[in-house]
Formats: C-alpha cells, structure tokens, sequence
C-alpha cells in the first residue's frame, strides 16, 4: 500500500471509531428516549431512503471514475460529474431534510434523539460535503489535463476513492439505525 | 527518497541560503525545525502550567488562607491539569518523536512534510484559543475532565468550558495527524535492511501510540461535539435533569482518558528504552518482550476505562472486570520494568545526566504503578478517590513517570539537536533539585490523601499534621521552581558555550547518531548499512557486530 492511501487508511480508521461513538450516543437515548419528538415521529424514511440511492450510486460512478482512468480512458471526466451530481443530489436531500424537520419545530435542543439524530447526520453530512470537495479538485484537474498517471497521482485519485467509499460505508449503516431501525 | 515534496524543498532551500531566521521557522515543514517548535511551544506552556501549580501550592500552604478566590481557584487546577497533559507533555512527546524518528529510520523527513506542519500549528493555536478564556471572561473551571452536569451551561458561569471544548478539539486534531504522519513514516520510509523486528524500541512504541491515538482521539472528539452541542444548542446530552445521562460523558471521557495516560507514558517508555540500554552499554535485555508487551498495554487500554468511575456505583460486575483488567494490565508494565532492570544489571554503567532522570523513572514510575494498582481494589478507591493520595499517584506516573523520562531524552538528544553537549555538571545539580522537590512536593501528598483531604478543595481546616504536611508539599514546589531554571539556565548557557557535540557523543547506535550535530537539512548524505538492531555498533565492531554474536550463540 502507497503512503497516501495507507495515511488515509488509518485516518478512516479513526473517523470510523468517531462515528462509532456518535452511533453509540444516539442508540443510548433510542433506548431511553425521553419526551419530545423521536425517530418515529419525525423522519420520513422513504423519501431519504431514496436519496439514499442516489449517495449508493455514486460509490459505483466512483469505481468506474477510477477504473477508466486507470485504464487511461476519457470517460474518467464523465463519471468524476456523474459522481458529483450523485453526492450532490444526496447532499440537497439532506438540507431539504433538515429544513422540514426545522420549519416542524424538530431542532437539536428539543429531544435527546433531535441532538443525537442533528450530531450523527449532520457530521456524516460534513464528510459528505468534504469528499465532494475532494472529488471537484480530481474532476478539475482531470478536465483541465493535469491530472497525469504517476504512481504518486494516481495514488491521489485512489486516496481519494478510499475516502468516499468509507463515507458512503459509513451511511448503510447510519441509515439502517437511525431510519429501518426506527419503524421495526 | 522517494519523498518528491521533501526533495523540491531542499532543492529550493540550497537555492536560496538567505532564507534563514524567522520566516524559515514559521514557514518550515522540515522535521527538525517543527520538532523543536514543538518542544519550545511545550516549553512555554510548562511555564504556564507551573505557574497555576505553584499559586495552587501558595493558596494551600496554610488553612484558611485567601491568596485566590474559590472560583480562581477551580479555574487554576483545571487549567494546570488541562495544559500539563494537553499543551505539555503530548507536545514535547510529539515534538521528541517528529525529530528523532525521521532520523532513527534513516528517512529524509516524515512521510508527510506539510501535515506535519499542520499537527504543529493547528495544536499551538489549540492551546492559545484555551489561554484566550483567561481575558474572554475566565478560564474553564470544571476539572481537566469537565464531568457534567459541572460542564453545563446551568453550573458554569462563563464560557471556559466552551473555549476548553475548542481548544482541545484543536489539540486532538494535531495530534491525530501527528500521529498518522509517524505511523506512516515508521511503515513506509524505513532504510532497506531495517525490518520491523531490527526498528528501534523508540520506533516501535511511538508506532503503537500513534494506533493508540487513531482509536482514543476519535473518543474524546465525540465526546466533545455532544458537549458542546449542549452547551451552545441548549441540548441535554448530558444533563440528567432532561433525560440526558451525566454517566455517558464519564464513559466516553475516560474511554479516552484512559488510553490517554497510556499516549502520554508509552512514548515515555520508548526514550527509557533508548537511553538505559546506551548508558548501560549493553542491548536491551528481551527485546521482543518489550516491543510485545507495548502491544498488549495498547490493547489493555480500552478495557480499563470504568476503574476511574467506582465511586459511581455501577454494580458488582462492573467493579469486578474492570478491578481485574486493571490489575492485569500493570503486567505488562511490569514486564518492561524488568526489561530495564536486567538490562542494567551487569551493564558497565556511566551515570550521565539523561541516566540518573532514566534510573529516577524507573522507580518513580513503580511507586506511581503501584498506588494505581492499589486503586484497582474497589474498596480501597471507595475510600481514597479524589483525595490527596490520588494527586498523589498522578504525578508520581505523570511527572516522576513522562517528565522525568522526558528529561532523560532532552539531555540525550540535545547535542544530536544542538551540536553542543548540555553542561553534566549543572545538570547534575538540575537532577538532584527535581528529584529532592519532586519527592517533597507529593511523597506527603500519599499521607494527606489517606487522612482525608479531598483533592481541589480551595483551602482546608487547621486539623492535625495538615498544615505540617501541606507546607512541606508547597516547599517542595518551589524547590521543583528552582530546579526549572537551573534547567533554563543549562540550556541557555549550553546554546552558547556547551561543548561540541560531535556525531555521536554517547557510543550510541542508532542511526540519528551517523550524521552530523545538528543534521543537515537532508538527514544523511550516505545511510550506513543495517545489518541489526544497532547498526552503529556493527559499523564500529565489526568483529563482535551483533549478527556475528548471534550466529555464534547458535541462535
């Protein structure tokens, strides 16, 4: 394993503990929940379970990205933006989500599941919205022609491959908790 | 090397000879340079961190005294604790390992120059936004632990908590990345020839810690952000009067705090490592032992959170296990101790300046280890937690154990960082004075604690020998005072007029000691071979190089 990647490997290693414990915060106060709003109550499964598919999908245009451009192929540009578009879609999902949940009085000061649900989500969105950032500077320099394919770039694309596919990971097992789990 | 971002650097660095002074320091990602900013950063805040300690000694020298109020004072032991741990002994550890590792693996710097540029600043700010608290309307007063509900908005009257949230989050976030760049550096920049049982012991322990540091940071991170939503966003996390549960900020605090005793002692462990087995004169005795034992400290760490929360009451079974994994984890620790000791032994000694703070830590830190396990016995910790005697363990592994081990490695590798030698004689006195004020200072302390005196009280009634025995701890930390600046003073009278250093003043054999005193910007013109553990030794004995002995043991 390159340096990149192995330094990102353990980085996921440590963001993956972090996202233990949020989950271990929020599945503590599922079981004792107190009053005000909960999962039950407030979020609407079906529709982020579809926006969900839309984040899935990006880890496949991800894995081709870095398929055709190992094989030095143009269509890696394409799929960089198909992946983009992906993540994007997923991110606006999310505000619109938070912005309902907000316009319905559901902020974080209001129950123990509104704070841990706002820590849980709103941090995966963060990594979401920094690996789309990760994903533009590659597309840029894909579009633009710098992006050549040294061992030492190409361990950059696969750092950053690495990276989303441990954000995509880590919301199968956000989703299934926070929002199966919820109507089981 | 393969480090293409390293090479550019130095290429552009010969180009330009003029770019010396303040701006190589505070734009440099070398190694080296961001090492010692790293210790001086430590050094600064040691004084800090002193200062509160003796205003601390000063309140309770006497009963009854006035010199701070009671909220000054909350404010002054939470901050000593806070920058000892956090802005001290993690960043000289950090700064000892971001120079000497490079160096002992034979690289020409870390694995990640500019990150670790990153770790470096991003820890000092850390620490400066947690000094800021002072004139933003006072320091954090909760403890070094902030238990809620005492951390919550309702029970803390300014915003020290807060700034203590970010200042830590901060430091985790240096330290973190600090960590990753040593781990990588030590997996993937190794000479050829250096396999990973031939890596030094100071190699091998920093490359456990930082696996440490990648699962505990993370913890304390969590905890943080959910403290921090409750303190900001009116959340209720933590505040058992909404539902919240005050006993899962201890959880997750000491599910991190207590890998974090293990982060501060195992680099501690990794310079007693390098330095008894040189002044002895021998290799280490039972290497594997030592270097495996690290590996099950590491592992043990995470199973002994709940022994800093008996007092809590979380039933039988609870006590029981983690009773048992805190004893059991002082086995490994007292493997190493044995390591050190059998490698003294028959060694020809030579009792420098960094071997007598060596000697002094290994049984400074046994006193330490065993007042801790004697908080492993449920009803022995019902009776003395949070009272003196526990002050008392502290320091005795954290400053007896990491600063006097610290020490040793300042007065090891000051002549590698330096190219002069620190003065043996004065420090000799700087050895004698921390040793005597150490003792002083917190011997006594074990007796209060068992008579009753609770710690972080702000002052306590004139009951028998209480007074006696808190004056002589207050002596004691003036004496420690003194012995500060006799060290300054060393330090600053060696930069001038020490003697030369050389290559390698000690007869030592690890690679750092094959360049020249101070290292040119690139490490090494030539790496010498590696054929074992000490390749120097091989270099200079070639007839009893240490493959040779081995084969013929017929091992």
């Amino acid at each position: 394993m390159s340096k990149s990647k192995l330094a990102v490997s353990l980085f996921i290693l440590s963001e993956a503990n972090f996202f233990a414990l949020l989950i271990i915060a929020y599945l503590y106060f599922h079981a004792y929940p107190g009053e005000g709003p909960t999962a039950a109550t407030s979020l609407n499964a079906y529709r982020t379970g579809i926006f969900s598919i839309f984040l899935f999908a990006s880890s496949a245009t991800m894995m081709l990205a870095s398929r055709s451009y190992r094989a030095k192929s143009s269509a890696a540009f394409g799929w960089l933006i198909a992946t983009l578009v992906l993540g994007g879609i997923f991110l606006f999902g999310q505000v619109r989500e938070y912005m309902e949940l907000y316009a319905s009085g559901v902020t974080a000061n209001r129950s123990l599941f509104a704070t841990t649900f706002f820590t849980l989500t709103g941090f995966h969105g963060l990594h979401v919205a920094v690996g789309l950032l990760a994903i533009a500077a590659i597309t840029i320099l894909t579009g633009v022609g710098t992006l050549g394919t040294s061992a030492r770039e190409a361990d950059a694309f696969g750092s950053v491959e690495i990276y989303w596919h441990f954000v995509d990971g880590v919301w199968v097992v956000i989703f299934t908790i926070v929002y199966l789990w919820a109507f089981l | 090397m393969s480090d293409i971002a390293a090479s550019d650097r130095i290429a552009e660095l010969e180009a330009n000879p003029e770019r010396i002074g303040f701006l190589s320091w505070v734009a440099s990602v070398d190694h080296k340079q961001i090492g010692i900013m790293y210790m001086l950063s430590a050094l600064f805040f040691f004084g800090l961190g002193g200062l509160e300690a003796l205003i601390i000694r000063a309140q309770l020298a006497m009963p009854g005294n006035h010199i701070v109020t009671p909220d000054t004072f909350n404010q002054l032991f939470s901050m000593h604790g806070t920058t000892m741990i956090f802005l001290v002994v993690m960043p000289v550890l950090a700064g000892l390992t971001a120079y000497v590792i490079p160096l002992m693996v034979g690289a020409r710097d870390v694995a990640f120059p500019r990150l670790n540029a990153f770790s470096f600043w991003v820890q000092l700010f850390g620490g400066v936004l947690l000094y800021f608290s002072f004139v933003a309307g006072g320091a954090p007063n909760a403890g070094w632990f902030s238990y809620a509900p005492l951390s919550e908005p309702a029970y803390s009257f300014n915003n020290g908590v807060t700034y203590w949230i970010l200042g830590l989050a901060g430091v985790g976030v240096g330290s973190l990345a600090g960590a990753i760049n040593m781990a990588v550096t030590i997996l993937k920049l190794r000479v050829p020839g250096m396999t990973i049982r031939r890596l030094p012991l100071f190699c091998w322990m920093t490359l456990v810690n930082s696996f440490l540091m990648i699962f505990a940071l993370p913890v304390i991170n969590a905890a943080l952000v959910l403290l921090l939503a409750d303190r900001l966003l009116n959340a209720h996390i933590f505040t058992p009067a909404f539902g919240g549960s005050a006993i899962l900020w201890q959880h997750y605090f000491w599910g991190f705090g207590h890998p974090e005793v293990y982060i501060m002692i195992l680099p501690a462990f990794a310079i007693i490592s390098e330095v008894i087995p040189v002044f002895a004169g021998k290799p280490i005795y039972g290497y594997e032992f030592v270097a495996g034992s690290t590996v099950a400290i590491a592992f043990m760490s995470f199973a002994v959170w709940a022994h800093h929360m008996f007092a809590v009451g979380l039933g039988h079974l609870f006590d029981l296990f983690f009773g048992i994994s805190t004893m059991a984890i002082a086995v490994p620790t007292g493997i190493k101790i044995f390591n050190w000791t059998a490698t003294l032994y028959q060694g020809r000694l030579r009792f420098t300046t960094a071997m007598k703070f060596a000697v002094a830590f290994i049984v400074m830190f046994t006193i330490g280890g065993l007042s801790g396990v004697s908080f492993a016995v449920v009803p022995l910790d019902w009776q003395l937690t949070d009272t003196y005697y526990l002050v008392a363990h502290l320091h005795y592994v954290l400053f007896g154990g990491a600063i006097f081990a610290i020490f040793a490695g300042i007065y090891y590798w000051f002549p590698k960082m330096s190219g002069r030698m620190l003065d043996e004689r004065v420090g000799n006195w700087h050895f004698w004075i921390t040793f005597i004020g150490f003792n002083l200072t917190f011997l006594v302390q074990h007796l209060l604690g068992m008579m009753g005196m609770p710690r972080r009280v702000f002052t306590y009634p004139d009951w028998p020998w209480w007074m006696t025995l808190n004056m002589i701890s207050t002596i004691g930390a003036f004496v420690l005072l003194i012995s500060v600046i006799v060290f300054l003073w060393n330090i600053v009278s060696s930069l001038n007029h020490g003697e030369i250093a050389g290559d390698n003043p000690w007869d030592a054999w690890t690679l750092e000691w094959a360049t020249s005193s101070p290292p040119p910007v690139e490490n090494f013109d030539l790496v010498p071979p590696v054929h074992g553990r000490r390749p120097l030794w091989d270099l200079k004995h070639p007839e009893r190089a240490d493959e040779l002995v081995a084969a013929a043991a017929g091992k």
